[in-house]
């Protein structure tokens, strides 16, 4: 097992090294720099620009040596917690991003737990009351959860909030801002993180009961079922002994999908409810060519998703005595 | 009468089992209730599409400047005396609120606007050959008819929504086509030689797949160069959205290709000195073809989704293009939306869309599995 887990934590190792690559890379894509951005606030706000000013500032910023260089520069600082130099606040990355990554990490990670304790049990009972109107309900809910981009839903569900005069966007109410972090704080925020994470779920939810529906009936139909059924083991012990948790096997192999589904899916949501966290950061930075910022919050984001994987490799070994087994041999 | 029963049931029972796997899939497919209820709606949002310069009252840049943001008008049959009528939408009289200098539209129940039937109006070519200026229908000028309203700059909602789906509906089987072509290949290839090749293909698709999509979207979608036509940025995005999105169809492609190149039929095609290229034509690949079209009709709906998502946020298709997720970038204000609901309507089309993709590919599903009954 521990064999197992080593051979997977260093491939991990090596998708965070190419993640970093493309990361870095994908945000060098768009023509021109942040200097030709700053050269055009220059000329507006009525300042010279010469050739040479525009040489010295990229010289200044390190935006004149070879791509590579610049590479692995941002990427050996990102190791050591330097995430960079953002150009359009003249303040270092990491600075700016603190709060903000603590909170996506959180939502992400609420998003999740929400999204397993509403699935799992949906699923064991749409599965168990199969063409049942509960399983029509439910599976109908699942379709439309599915087809609904998160972004609409919150188009449509802030449409709903307003019209009902409720309040919405943001995190924390007017008072909480710009206050140091305090107990009162942090209930104000649990009072403002349904909205979105609810918003952000769905779609996982749904999909996630699809499956845990049709693996346990693939279960159920299955003649170890029948038997213990006609040997009189109760039905809630028979259900939950063997079928769930093997139907729980998938759900768990899911988790490495999900998680990045969850983290793209947040970041348009974010966008639309202007959440301070960090997908209108991202937005913002990749307009602006704010390469560091836009290189490292990518970063970021892609390995929150790759702790997914992680986590669905551990959950597996746990969930699953075949994976243990075959590994130690 | 009992004998001839007899008979029919034994003709139904022999032809079930005489039916080839295409005729068994087809009757499954039939009793799958809602997916054929999905499948019609996706024909008629198609016809929409194609017919949409004939089935609008306008074309997507037509614009009425002195009926910004008007609200949608309900076609109606029966007058406010109860009186039964041709169909009329009721006349609108605007004024601007004293104190906010907004517009307000009031219903003005005297009047009443017939619609008319096959009127003329802008000139148009019915499926790219026609010449043509007739429209399904309209009201008689100056007025006009705005069943969803109209949007800032006075232009139909209706009417853009049916032009947007050419580029909405378009983008998601383009989109698939492109995943497919490179899925295929890769899969294919991955499937067929197996070993250092296949572990490096399937490593390169986890990869893929455990990238959260939206911000290289993004970041991807920022790239695009601003000065490219609309053709270039359509076929761009197609290519962007493919890239992350040909990683699940390689795997079913692969799956099966390693499964069944074990089956004994196949040994039996070599010994008998049947081509490779051969045997994976005329004996793999209709094997999974079934298998392969669920997966292209479930692949869909991420397209239009990331389509839509991807123009939202101003890094997709760009005005004058119009699809239905440029529509709905003038709902990202948050305030705008509450005033004027309407704006949202292309969400709708999006979901209705997304929803009956997933229908018919959930009855594909079970109607290509042999195992299910």
């Amino acid at each position: 097992m521990l064999n197992y887990l080593y051979r997977r934590f260093f491939y991990m190792i090596l998708l965070f090294f190419l993640l970093s690559i493309v990361s870095f890379f994908v945000i060098q894509l768009p023509a021109g720099d942040f200097i030709n951005t700053l050269a055009v606030r220059y000329v507006q706000s009525g300042r010279s620009v010469t050739p040479e000013l525009l040489n010295n500032l990229r010289h200044q910023y390190g935006l004149d040596r070879p791509m590579m260089v610049q590479y692995f520069h941002w990427f050996w600082n990102f190791l050591h917690g330097n995430l960079g130099w953002s150009f359009s606040y003249q303040q270092p990355v990491a600075k700016l991003l603190g709060d903000r990554v603590v909170l996506t990490a959180s939502i992400t990670l609420l998003t999740t737990i929400f999204v397993y304790l509403m699935a799992v049990p949906i699923g064991i009972y749409a599965a168990t009351h199969q063409y049942k109107p509960g399983d029509y309900f439910f599976t109908l809910l699942a379709f439309i959860g599915m087809s609904a981009p998160s972004f609409l839903l919150a188009l449509i569900l802030v449409m709903i909030f307003l019209k009902a005069g409720l309040g919405v966007g943001g995190l924390f109410s007017p008072e909480y801002i710009r206050a140091a972090w305090s107990f009162g704080k942090v209930v104000d925020l649990l009072k403002h993180l349904p909205l979105p994470i609810i918003i952000i779920g769905v779609s996982g939810t749904g999909g996630l009961t699809r499956v845990m529906r049709a693996t346990l009936l693939d279960e159920l139909g299955k003649q170890y079922v029948i038997t213990a059924r006609a040997k009189g083991v109760s039905e809630i012990k028979l259900l939950f002994k063997y079928p769930v948790r093997l139907a729980l096997n998938p759900i768990m192999a899911n988790i490495g999908g999900l998680l990045p589904a969850i983290i793209s899916g947040g970041v348009i949501v974010e966008l639309v409810l202007s959440l301070p966290t960090v997908g209108p950061m991202l937005f913002q930075a990749i307009i602006n060519e704010d390469i560091y910022m836009a290189s490292s919050l990518i970063l970021i984001l892609s390995t929150l998703g790759l702790i997914g994987t992680v986590i669905s490799d551990i959950m597996l070994v746990v969930v699953d005595p075949r994976i243990r087994f075959v590994s130690k041999e | 009468m009992l004998e001839k029963n007899k008979q029919s049931a034994a003709t139904a029972e022999e032809k079930y089992y005489l039916a080839s796997q295409w005729q068994l899939m087809r009757q499954k497919f039939r009793r799958h209730k809602v997916a054929n209820l999905g499948l019609a709606i996706l024909v008629v949002l198609y016809f929409m599409a194609i017919f949409a310069d004939f089935l609008t009252p306008y074309t997507a840049e037509e614009r009425f400047n002195t009926f910004s943001y008007r609200q949608p008008t309900p076609i109606h049959f029966v007058d406010t005396q109860g009186r039964l009528h041709w169909p009329f939408v009721y006349g609108i009289t605007q004024a601007r609120d004293p104190n906010t200098l907004q517009m307000i539209y009031k219903v003005n129940t005297g009047v009443h606007l017939p619609i008319r039937f096959f009127v003329h109006a802008q000139p148009h070519k019915l499926l790219g050959i026609i010449k043509t200026d007739i429209h399904l229908f309209g009201v008689d000028k100056p007025n006009g008819i705005f069943l969803f309203g109209t949007d800032k700059l006075g232009r139909d909602v209706l009417s853009r929504i049916l032009y947007a789906s050419r580029v909405s509906l378009s983008i998601g089987l383009v989109g698939v086509a492109v995943s497919f072509l490179i899925g295929v290949t890769v899969g294919g290839i991955s499937g067929y030689f197996g070993g250092a090749v296949d572990m490096f293909a399937m490593r390169l698709i986890e990869f893929i797949g455990g990238i959260p999509t939206i911000p290289f979207w993004i970041a991807l979608g920022a790239a695009l160069p601003r000065n490219w036509s609309v053709v270039q940025i359509y076929f761009a995005i197609v290519v962007l959205l493919s890239l992350l999105g040909w990683g699940g169809l390689a795997r079913v492609v692969r799956g099966k290709l390693l499964e069944l190149r074990e089956y004994d039929y196949v040994l039996a095609a070599r010994v008998s000195g049947v081509g490779e290229g051969a045997i994976i034509r005329i004996h793999l690949l209709p094997n999974f073809a079934s298998y392969l079209i669920v997966d292209i009709t479930l692949a869909i709906p991420g397209m239009i989704l990331g389509e839509s998502a991807l123009s939202f946020l101003g890094l997709g298709m760009r005005p004058p293009a119009v699809s239905w997720g440029v529509m709905l970038q003038d709902s990202m204000n948050i305030h705008s939306v509450a005033l004027y609901w309407w704006m949202v309507i292309p969400a709708l089309f999006v979901i209705i869309t997304v929803l009956t993709f997933n229908f018919l590919g959930d009855g594909l599903r079970d109607a290509a599995d042999p195992y299910k009954q």
